[in-house]
């Protein structure tokens, strides 16, 4: 495995609320697509039935959190300053994929957007902006 | 039935009847008013950095989330669907581990289609808060939606492969 691989397996592993969701992560080469498969225990409206807003917004702050991992090693993990989530579409019993873009990581500020969707890439049921202190480590 | 014994229904139908809510073990404290206090119990299963202990902000999350909706549930004389539309959530602190968190919203402004919330998120007083979050719903967001509807396949246009679902 790749260094950015180990550290993001290492990071998903690690952490008990990623693995009470059930999040993985694939990367192909430095392009990271995270993944929620559907489960009853993260539906939130049972009549629809839809997946719980709440788990969304946690998924896609765990996707930023993970893409992180993958562009640099950290001396800790990075803390949420901000998150700001916009819900698009009801999400279905169905898988649901994020991916990160990092519009930039600084020394201590890093600034990074996502996008949830399932069956449809250009139909994303959710997005989120958010804002990380990091703590790169220094090489 | 009052409006307190209907409210406080729908709050315990919130978290029993929502596997997420249940899951994470969420109470409703109080509810009424336009307010609603939750609380998520601290278990080791829901922390966010394994080095600190300090439970998950996607937890901190769900829980603003859940206890947003039901203040809006608290601010309406009948019941209606919701839907949130967006949720902004600004992070103080790291909650203390071990402890319960805590979150009390308040839908402050109902009008015919949207709600706005402010919500705070604490572990041993308001005043000192772990997050605070602002929020919006939809109103009657299942309106000519049936039980079940998100179990029918999407009516989205799959607008890549150019093809026609509908």
């Amino acid at each position: 495995m790749s260094e950015p691989d180990t550290r993001l397996v290492s990071m998903l592993d690690s952490i008990p609320y990623a693995r009470f969701l059930g999040i993985r992560a694939e990367l192909a080469g430095d392009e990271m697509t995270a993944v929620l498969p559907f489960a009853q225990h993260i539906v939130g409206n049972p009549m629809l039935p839809a997946i719980h807003g709440g788990v969304l917004g946690a998924f896609m702050e765990m996707t930023a959190l993970a893409q992180l991992s993958v562009a640099a090693p950290m001396t800790r993990q990075p803390r949420t300053i901000d998150v700001s989530i916009e819900y698009l579409r009801s999400g279905r019993p169905l898988t649901t994929y994020a991916r990160a873009s990092i519009k930039k990581l600084g020394r201590r500020i890093a600034n990074v957007h996502v996008e949830a969707w399932q069956e449809t890439r250009s139909a994303p049921i959710a997005t989120m902006r958010g804002l990380f202190l990091v703590a790169p480590s220094e090489d | 039935m009052s409006d307190n014994e209907q409210i406080r229904l729908i709050a315990s139908a919130m978290n029993e009847g929502s596997p997420q809510a249940k899951a994470l073990g969420f109470t409703t404290l109080e509810i009424g008013d336009a307010v609603a206090v939750l609380k998520v119990p601290y278990r080791p299963e829901i922390v966010g950095d394994p080095e600190t202990g300090v439970i998950a902000g996607g937890v901190v999350t769900t829980l603003l989330d859940h206890a947003s909706g039901q203040a809006v549930h608290a601010s309406m004389d009948t019941w209606t669907s919701i839907a949130t539309l967006d949720l902004r959530i600004d992070y103080m602190r790291p909650a203390e581990p071990g402890l319960d968190v805590l979150a009390r919203a308040h839908c402050y402004k109902l009008t015919r289609s949207i709600a706005f919330v402010r919500a705070v998120a604490y572990d041993r007083d308001p005043e000192d808060p772990v997050a605070t979050a602002q929020a919006t719903f939809m109103l009657d967001s299942s309106a000519g939606k049936t039980p079940g509807a998100n179990l029918k396949p999407s009516r989205e246009p799959r607008a890549k492969t150019g093809s026609v679902d509908q």
